[in-house]
Order: C-alpha cells, then sequence, then structure tokens
C-alpha cells in the first residue's frame, strides 16, 4: 500500500523495552498523533523511521514507506522529512542556500525555485538573509520549506510546534498540515499539546510504556 | 543491526593510534632494554644492572629527587589554585600571547626581568636597594628551584584558566552561582564549594599533563634550573647527549627513573584529589560562609602570575631592541632595530623550518583528529579522554631518546620528515583535545537533519560539520602550530642535531653572552605562533562576517 506502515515496532535501550509492540497505518494526506509520557520513545519512534536510532537502541519491526522497506536504505535515500522542535537552520548558510541544500533540482532551477518556495510562504526577499536575523515564526517557516525542497514522501514532526507561541503555534501548524496535504504526504507527529493532535485531525496513538523501568 | 558497531577502532582511529602509539610504545621499550644494557644497536647484548649502579652512585641523586618532586607538586599545585581562584572572580581574556609563547621563550624572557641584573633590579635600583653594579646573587638557577617553579606557574596558569573557560560553558556555572549566592554564599565561596569541583572534573587531564610536565621539562629547566643538584631530567640529558657512548645506558635508566616519579607522583596527585574533594564536600556540609577572602588573595597572586608573564614577553622585546643598557637604568636610553636586522639571514633557516613543521604537522594532526571524531560520530561511541591524553603524560625524556634509536634503526634519524612524526606525538593529542569539546557540542539532530534532506554522510562532514566548525579548527590548526613551534626534546632528538629550529637555537644560545640574540630569538618563538593564533580567531570573523550565529567561536 501506499503512504507509511509500521509493524510490529519495539524499542528497547539497555535491557528496557520503551513500549509495546506497535503497529499503524498512515495514508497519504494523513496525519497520525503520537502521545505519552515523556521518556516513553516518542521521539526515538521517530529516529527509527528516519534512520537515525542512536546506536544504545536495538528495535526490531518493519518500516514501509510507498511499499519500500525503510530499514534497508541509508537515512539520506528514505526521503523521510523531519521537523524538530528547534528550527536547525545551518548558521553558516543564508536562508536561501538553507533551502538549496535540501532541493534536488538541477543546477539552473535552483534559484527559481528557492524565490518560488519563500513568496509561497510569504518571505518574499529573505533569501540572501542570515537565519539568525529572523524571527521564531520566519525560522520555522524557513526550516519547513527546507525540509519539503528535498521532496520527501513521508514527513516526520518532532513537536515542532513546542517553543512558539499560541497564536504563532497555530498558524504555523495550519502552513505546515496544509502544505502536508496538498502534496498528500504521510505525517507522523509527536506531541504532547491535545490541541496539536486535534488539528491533525488524524488517528492518536498513545505510547505505552512497555516494561515497568 | 550494523556489526561494525563490533569494531573498537575504524580504520581513521587506528591510523592515528598507529602513528602516534606505535613510537610510543616503541620509544618506551627501547629505553627499558637500555636502561639494562640491552641495546645490540650498539653492541650491548648482555643485560645487566650496571646502568642502574652508574645511576644510583649519581652523588647528587637525592637532591635531584627532591628538587625534581619538589618543582612538580608545587608548580602544579599553584598554577591549579592561581587559575581557579581567578576564575573565581574574573574571566582574564586575551590569554593568547602566553598561551602561544613556547615554554622555552618565556623562560628567556622571565630571566631577563628577576635576574640580579634584570629589569626588576634596575626597575629599583639604586634608589630601594642601594646597587649601583648587579648583585652576586643567584635568582636565576636558584638551590631551591622557585625560580624554575615560577616559570612553570608563568606558563601553565594561563593554559589552566584557558581550559577551564572552555570547560565553564560545559555546564550551568552561572545558573548555579546565582543560587548559591541566593543561599546566602559569598561569590568566593560559592565558586570553591559548587563551581570548582565540578570544574576540576572536567580539567582534570589537563592538569594531569600540567604535573608530568612540570616533573620532567627539559626546555624550561635548561634556562631556570640550578645545575648542582639538576632535576632529573636535566641529569638524564646530560648522559643522553654525552659525546662517551657508555653515558648512554645510565641516561636510559635515569629516564625510566623519571618515568616512574611521574607515574608516582600521579598516583599520589589522585590521593590529594581525593582529600581535597572529601574536605570540600564537609565544607559545604557544614553550611559555613565565610573564608571567600582566601579566593580573593589568591586571585590577586593569579593576576600577579599573569602580569609577570606579560612582564617577561615586553623584557624580550625591550632587550631585542635595547642599544646599551647601562645597569641600572630602568629603560634603555636609546634603541635601534639594525642589529636586529643584521640577525635576519642567520634566523632565516631556522625561522623557515618552525614554519614548515608547524603548517606541516598542524594540517596532518588536524586531519587524523578531524578523522577520529568523525569516526565517532559515525561509530556512535566516543573515545575516552584519557586514551588520547596519555601521551602527554608520559615524561619526554622518558622515552623520546628511544623514539630516536627506532629512527635512526629505521634510517630516518636527522630527516625533516623524522622530526615532523616526532612532533606528531604532542601536537595530535593538544589538536585533539582543542577540537573534541566542540565537536561533540554539535547539534545532533544537525546531521539528522541533513540525512533527512538527502545528504550522504561525507557531503554532510563538508557542507555542515567542518563549516559550522570553521572557528574551533583554525584554533585547533593553531595550537598545533604553536605546540610544534615549541617542540626542543623532539627536535634535538629526533634532528640528530641537523634540524634547527627557533625553539633548538633559542636554547642553544640561552646560556651564551648574547642577551640581545636571545631575546630576539625568543621574541620570535613567541611571535609565529601568536601570529596564527591570530588569524585563527579572525578567519571566522572574517568568513561569517554577516552571520550571526557563528560570530564568536
Amino acid at each position: 500500500m501506499n503512504g507509511l506502515v509500521v509493524e510490529n515496532a519495539s524499542l528497547s535501550v539497555a535491557g528496557r523495552t520503551l513500549f509495546a509492540p506497535l503497529s499503524f497505518k498512515v495514508p497519504p494526506g494523513a496525519a497520525l498523533t503520537v502521545m505519552g509520557p515523556s521518556g516513553a520513545g516518542k521521539s526515538a519512534l521517530l529516529a527509527f523511521i528516519g534512520g537515525h536510532l542512536e546506536r544504545a537502541f536495538s528495535a526490531s519491526g518493519n518500516v514501509w514507506l510507498d511499499a519500500r522497506n525503510l530499514l534497508e536504505i541509508a537515512p539520506e535515500k528514505r526521503a523521510v522529512g523531519l521537523l524538530f522542535q528547534d528550527d536547525l537552520l545551518f548558521p553558516h548558510l543564508s536562508v536561501g542556500a538553507n533551502i538549496a541544500f535540501g532541493l534536488r533540482t538541477a543546477e539552473r532551477d535552483r534559484r527559481i525555485a528557492v524565490e518560488a518556495a519563500l513568496r509561497d510562504a510569504g518571505l518574499e526577499g529573505f533569501a540572501p538573509r542570515d537565519p539568525a536575523t529572523l524571527s521564531g515564526g520566519q525560522r520555522a517557516r524557513v526550516s519547513l520549506l527546507r525540509t519539503l525542497a528535498a521532496q520527501p514522501r513521508a514527513l516526520l514532526l518532532d513537536e515542532p510546534f513546542g517553543k512558539l507561541d499560541v497564536a504563532l503555534r497555530r498558524d504555523f501548524r495550519r502552513f505546515v498540515f496544509d502544505l502536508a496535504a496538498r502534496r498528500a504526504l504521510p505525517v507522523v507527529l509527536v506531541t504532547h499539546d491535545p490541541a496539536d493532535a486535534e488539528a491533525a485531525g488524524g488517528e492518536i496513538v498513545y505510547l505505552e510504556p512497555g516494561d515497568p523501568p | 543491526m550494523p556489526n561494525e558497531g563490533r569494531r573498537r577502532l575504524n580504520p581513521a582511529q587506528a591510523l592515528a593510534v598507529a602513528l602516534i602509539g606505535g613510537p610510543t610504545l616503541g620509544g618506551l621499550a627501547v629505553t627499558f632494554a637500555a636502561a639494562f644494557h640491552y641495546l645490540p644497536a650498539l653492541g650491548a647484548t648482555q643485560p645487566s644492572l650496571a646502568p642502574w649502579r652508574r645511576l644510583l652512585a649519581e652523588p647528587g641523586l637525592a637532591g635531584s629527587l627532591r628538587l625534581t618532586l619538589g618543582v612538580g607538586f608545587a608548580a602544579t599545585a599553584l598554577s591549579l589554585l592561581l587559575a581557579l581562584s581567578l576564575l573565581a572572580v574574573a574571566r582574564p581574556r586575551a590569554l593568547a600571547p602566553l598561551l602561544a609563547s613556547p615554554h622555552s621563550a618565556l623562560a628567556i624572557g622571565l630571566a631577563f626581568l628577576i635576574a640580579p641584573s634584570g629589569w626588576i633590579a634596575r626597575a629599583l635600583s639604586p634608589w630601594a636597594t642601594g646597587w649601583t653594579a648587579p648583585p652576586d646573587i643567584a635568582t636565576v638557577g636558584d638551590d631551591w628551584g622557585v625560580s624554575l617553579t615560577l616559570g612553570l606557574i608563568v606558563k601553565e596558569t594561563p593554559f589552566l584558566i584557558a581550559v577551564g573557560i572552555a570547560a565553564l560553558r560545559q555546564f550551568p556555572a552561572l545558573d548555579q552561582m546565582r543560587i548559591a549566592q541566593a543561599l546566602g554564599y559569598g561569590r568566593s565561596v560559592a565558586f570553591a564549594l559548587v563551581t570548582a569541583p565540578q570544574l576540576y572534573g572536567r580539567i582534570r587531564w589537563p592538569v594531569y599533563a600540567v604535573l608530568a610536565y612540570s616533573l620532567s621539562s627539559v626546555d624550561m629547566a635548561l634556562i631556570l634550573a640550578p645545575s648542582h643538584p639538576s632535576p632529573l631530567s636535566l641529569l638524564a640529558l646530560r648522559w643522553l647527549t654525552s659525546p662517551d657512548l657508555d653515558d648512554l645506558f645510565p641516561g636510559e635508566a635515569a629516564a625510566i627513573l623519571q618515568l616512574m616519579v611521574t607515574v608516582a607522583a600521579l598516583v599520589v596527585w589522585r590521593l590529594i584529589e581525593g582529600a581535597a574533594g572529601a574536605a570540600l564536600r564537609a565544607r559545604a556540609l557544614s553550611g559555613a560562609r565565610g573564608g571567600g577572602w582566601a579566593v580573593g588573595g589568591l586571585a590577586g597572586l593569579g593576576a600577579a602570575a599573569l602580569a609577570l608573564g606579560f612582564a617577561s614577553l615586553a623584557a624580550l622585546a625591550v632587550w631585542a631592541f635595547a642599544w646599551r643598557w647601562p645597569f641600572p637604568a630602568a629603560w634603555p636610553p636609546s634603541f635601534t632595530s639594525s642589529l636586529v636586522v643584521a640577525q635576519i639571514p642567520r634566523l632565516a633557516g631556522p625561522l623557515g623550518a618552525t614554519l614548515a613543521l608547524g603548517l606541516l604537522v598542524a594540517t596532518v594532526a588536524l586531519a587524523l583528529a578531524v578523522g577520529w571524531l568523525e569516526a565517532e560520530d559515525r561509530l556512535g561511541r566516543r573515545t575516552h579522554v584519557g586514551l588520547v591524553t596519555a601521551p602527554l603524560l608520559l615524561p619526554q625524556i622518558g622515552f623520546l631518546f628511544g623514539v630516536q634509536i627506532l629512527f635512526a634503526a629505521s634510517r630516518l634519524d636527522g630527516s625533516f620528515a623524522a622530526v615532523a612524526w616526532a612532533h606528531l606525538l604532542f601536537v595530535f593529542p593538544y589538536v585533539w583535545l582543542t577540537l573534541a569539546d566542540p565537536w561533540r557540542a554539535l547539534d545532533r539532530r544537525y546531521i539528522r537533519a541533513a540525512a533527512s534532506l538527502g545528504v550522504s554522510p561525507w557531503a554532510t562532514l563538508a557542507r555542515v560539520k567542518l563549516p559550522i566548525l570553521l572557528g574551533p579548527l583554525a584554533l585547533a590548526f593553531a595550537v598545533g602550530f604553536a605546540v610544534s613551534a615549541a617542540q626542543y626534546l623532539a627536535t634535538l632528538f629526533a634532528g640528530g642535531g641537523r634540524v634547527s629550529t627557533l625553539t633548538t637555537e633559542a636554547l642553544a644560545l640561552a646560556g651564551g653572552g648574547d642577551r640581545r640574540l636571545s631575546a630576539l630569538l625568543g621574541l620570535s618563538q613567541t611571535a609565529a605562533p601568536l601570529a596564527l593564533y591570530a588569524a585563527a580567531l579572525a578567519l571566522p570573523r572574517a568568513v561569517y562576517a554577516r552571520r550571526r550565529g557563528l560570530r564568536d567561536p
């Protein structure tokens, strides 16, 4: 099937199982929310899907994206986009170069593609700016533009709204989910905030601790 | 999943271990064998205790040991106390000249200050002392080793301050300090009870390196140490550089003794560490809030040590350009640059060798350190800092002559390559130590972000990590250059006297009468590394002038 499929995922660290074996399906354009107490392994689950799991963890289960077995593919070839609580814009690159960093387009179209992406996000003319001079909301949007520039086939959101204030949070949430829906991306969102889950509008999975710690 | 995780080292780390560990362990083995009169290359095939008998029969040996231990512990403990106390009240800046300056250059400058005919005596004469001629007292190379201890303090205090400032960024020291102050502890007491123990835990290995160096210094000792008895390191050096080949064996026995003394001293230091930690904890539990004056007093002495260091460098500059300077004038009546200009052809060779060696060795060391740390990232495991610091804890005199014998056996001795390799043994650990903290502090999520954008690990290294770490990389390179430029024993032994740098020239001439030439050499010894430090600090600011997030590394 198309979309993101997780089968019997189970993670453990130092002999402790983080959560009961977990299975879910996220169809293209849908958003699944993962909730649970701190330390339940929410971020580790995203790292498992994206291929960034620290060596201390051991994992079992399967992850499929558009019928490709992700666990057999290097992280940089999985086409899984990531968004964190911090924007993590590369501090040595301009706003435009950060977006271009993600682009897969041919050389001569890059500048045009960057300009177009910024214009769509209401950030026209921001390409030469230093990311450190942008507001928090602007940086968050640039970070999403960079992620989408790499043409991901799924999107993993690790509490990306956590550091924004209430008003910005609502705007940015809509911005993210609109763009993801328009591109028909399966989205997995990790959050503590029920309002985020409501905005995502999809299934909600609660991580329950596997072994007692 | 990945079975490479089970391997202990990857190729980059294995190369570094082979390049550093190979000669170090080989040199130790040869030294050990030679100390028992086994060195087939020189026809010594019958192991015996004769070298040890000659060493133990040396008249001044007990005095040498006393001097070595006294200077080593006093210099290390005082440097540490002064550095910590100064950090309790201030964050000294502009230490680069003292960090860049080789031990030997600072020692030459300090001798110009404290000698009977030195700057301090001149400044106080005749109005305070009544001297119209230099007094006949031994202020340089005194029997107690006070001037040697002072020299070590002047060099190591700024080093520990710099290491401490970097370590203070690794934990929330400022917030903890505010909390302690809110609980009624004065700034100095709060620092001693709350900050200092955590800080010490993070600078422990550099402190061990300072102790090992202070116990076995050769370059500083050649200028500031007494000669009868001399520190153990100079006793070993005298035998190892003697024209009589039979002296080599007791020299290697002295080298092994130096090694044992260093190991024993490190063990004792660990015990003192434990006792001091227990005393601080008891003090913290007692709730006593007084005693801040002691920290304040020591901080004052720390500031004085820094001032003495800068004054030593100033003395080099003044003496290098002074036209006649009769005692007791406090300032030379006139200056000239013609005598300096006349020396330029003579300095060109050593300067060229210093630059070539420093740039080459720092480049190789930086490449090895980057390879090592990148391998850590990919393997997901970190090397213990002790493994990389270990070569710095070995006294140089304890194994470098063994390395030289190995080089000679492979017909490398006296070559530029051999000297460069010998420098690398000491440059790599310092470069690695300078780079490791900022490298490991880089947010892992940058790497994940790059991977999720479809960028390979190699491209991530080239396009994300190295550019973001440009400042720390430049600084590590400058540190590597400075360490190379300061090497005396490694250059002397591996070069077989045929490779001459500013530092070997400075020490060869230090005992001679030409103060101006000595000053000029000391000055150029400092100037070359300092120029690189300045460039290393300026580079990220220039490249990232328009990137606020990266302007201050």
